[in-house]
């Protein structure tokens, strides 16, 4: 099974998603960035880092 | 309204004619047999990495969401950005659970999530239950499409009275309708790759363009009123807004990949590898929507809704026309020309996906299950064709004859009721173990209370739930389907000790490995 090597990459990204709905963390207009408020440009940053680490994951659990 | 701007209206019907040209070719393109329904409905499995890319954000990220997105931004505010989290939240989804129901598809034919579930759980109503509510969630969905393209010609200065009006809409209609009867699921794939570089060419240009004219994202945000800034801080013994924004996120995440026209695009790609790939690279259109969304607050920068020029666009669409608006006060005609048919296309998209979607859906899981078994592979396809086609009228009509507001209500239920295929659709991916009537019982008892929820709510996506004295007001859609999930657990052990059967489950743990 692939599922069982794979749990701790999962939980990576179980914990990613708790941090995006953690709303308070991220409801606040500084520090602003180029002009964008926070709550703006931090939710733009997890585009990023979500993408990022989904690359990571698949590369680290792809079998060759 | 304002006069037909030729220059935008040339270049709308120039780029208009070569997708309808390059819709008609596609069926030529890794040619297949289009009188078998999994080659006309989902391109023969056929797309690699980059075309499923295209086509999957060309099907998820819609005209619809491009236009109402902004909108609610300039009208509401910060929790328009509720769509960032929620597409940042599809893509582990994705990851986790699709490649498994490609996999399983691909290993029995499957080509619907009622195929699956109706192999799975060898329940036949259960998979009716999967249907219906696919098929309900997507017909006002597809209406929506047609309600973004409207907006978009309204923009170009197109009016008249009675049917003169809609004349430019039933042309567009027209011609989705026929690529898609010829081409199949051909048709959206390559066009969904013309107009997603439009649609980067003009969310990258308008990003960068507008603000520098307003100068600097920093005026900007200083003219959006307090009160839209930021999302409000939740009264004492509530979680307010908090929960508001985290549950709507959290519950469209969920429901996404349920829809029917998802689940087409998902497993028209080549293989689990490129469903997996997909997950990492199509986080690109989410940040696009978020650059987009950040248009409404530069409506309000600039106050372009009190502008002379713009108010009978606003007065006719309403906070609708906020996208359009912004983009003809700020570039040239020639480019608000590929910009509005970057949008206008991106309406075509997903309405020929989710009308195919819809067709497959009726084709094998109400005709092939309930009317005619024995159905030839040739007749089906045929079927599918014509079901595409009543589909698209159905929501045409829709589209002149109701009032908006109804589609958008629908739309609402659309994801209430989808979400509500959650456990027996993604948690079977997973489990055999829940019952199939008892997932029945879940399924019935989340699509009642959820429509209750909204009805009584006068149509709101909020539900204002308390607890033990705190609220937690949310999105109905999350909250019905948990209740779903408890339901289906408590009964499974009721109905297993009823059952005089085994179990019966055509598909082996092998099936699902990718």
């Amino acid at each position: 099974m692939e599922g069982r090597s794979h749990t701790g990459w999962y939980v990576v990204l179980l914990l990613f998603c708790v941090l995006v709905l953690w709303v308070p963390l991220y409801n606040r207009a500084e520090p602003s960035f180029i002009g964008l408020p926070f709550f703006y440009w931090f939710q733009l940053l997890l585009v990023l880092v979500g993408a990022a680490l989904t690359a990571i994951i698949y590369f680290a659990t792809e079998k060759k | 309204m304002a006069e037909v701007n030729w220059t935008i209206l040339s270049i709308f019907v120039v780029l208009f004619g070569f997708i309808t040209w390059l819709g008609f070719v596609s069926a030529r393109w890794r040619r297949g047999d289009l009188d078998m329904l999994h080659e006309w409905g989902l391109g023969g499995r056929r797309f690699g990495t980059v075309v499923a890319w295209f086509l999957i954000g060309g099907d998820l990220y819609t005209a619809y969401t491009f236009v109402a997105v902004p909108a609610l931004a300039y009208g509401a505010g910060a929790v328009a950005f509720f769509a960032v989290p929620y597409t940042i939240l599809i893509y582990p989804l994705l990851f986790i659970a699709f490649p498994r129901m490609w996999q399983v598809c691909h290993r029995h034919g499957y080509i619907t999530a009622a195929d699956f579930v109706r192999g799975r759980f060898g329940n036949r109503w259960l998979a009716l239950a999967i249907t219906l509510s696919g098929l309900v969630a997507t017909l006002p969905y597809i209406a929506l499409q047609l309600v973004g393209l409207e907006v978009i010609i309204g923009g170009m200065g197109i009016s008249g009275t009675g049917w003169v009006s809609e004349v430019p809409l039933i042309i567009a209609f027209v011609i989705l309708a026929a690529f898609t009867y010829t081409s199949g699921l051909r048709a959206p794939a390559s066009i969904a790759i013309v107009k997603d570089l439009l649609i980067y060419l003009t969310a990258f240009a308008a990003i960068i363009v507008i603000p520098v004219e307003l100068g600097g994202f920093g005026k900007i945000f200083a003219a959006v009123p307090s009160a839209k800034l930021l999302l409000a801080t939740p009264p004492a013994n509530s979680f307010g807004s908090y929960s508001a924004y985290a549950t709507l996120a959290l519950g469209s995440a969920l429901a996404l990949f349920l829809y029917p026209h998802s689940m087409t695009g998902i497993l028209s790609a080549n293989s689990a590898h490129a469903v997996r790939r997909n997950a990492a690279m199509l986080p690109a259109y989410s940040l696009m929507l978020g650059l987009l969304t950040l248009l409404g607050f530069f409506v309000i920068a600039a106050g372009i809704d009190k502008l002379p020029e713009f108010s009978p666009g606003f007065a006719q669409f309403k906070a609708n026309f906020a996208a359009p608006a912004i983009l003809l006060w700020a570039f040239p005609s020639w480019f608000v020309g590929i910009a509005f048919a970057a949008i206008g296309i991106g309406a075509l998209v997903p309405a020929a996906i989710m009308s195919i979607a819809s067709a497959n859906l009726y084709t094998r899981n109400i005709h092939r299950e309930f009317i005619n078994p024995a159905i030839s592979g040739r007749d089906e396809a045929q079927i599918a064709k014509w079901v595409s086609l009543i589909v698209k009228f159905g929501a045409l009509v829709f589209v002149l004859f109701l009032p908006l507001q109804y589609a958008i209500q629908l739309q609402l239920l659309g994801g209430i009721w989808i979400i509500q295929t959650f456990p027996a659709v993604i948690l079977g991916l997973f489990t055999r173990k829940l019952n199939d009537w008892a997932l029945l019982c879940g399924w019935a008892v989340g699509t009642v209370l959820g429509t209750w929820m909204a009805a009584v709510n006068n149509f709101s996506a909020t539900y204002p739930l308390t607890i033990g004295g705190w609220g937690f007001p949310g999105y109905a859609a999350l909250y019905t389907v948990i209740l779903n999930f408890l339901v289906a657990l408590v009964l499974t052990p009721v109905f297993a000790a009823m059952a005089s059967k085994p179990p019966v489950d055509e598909t082996t743990a092998a099936d699902y490995v990718h």
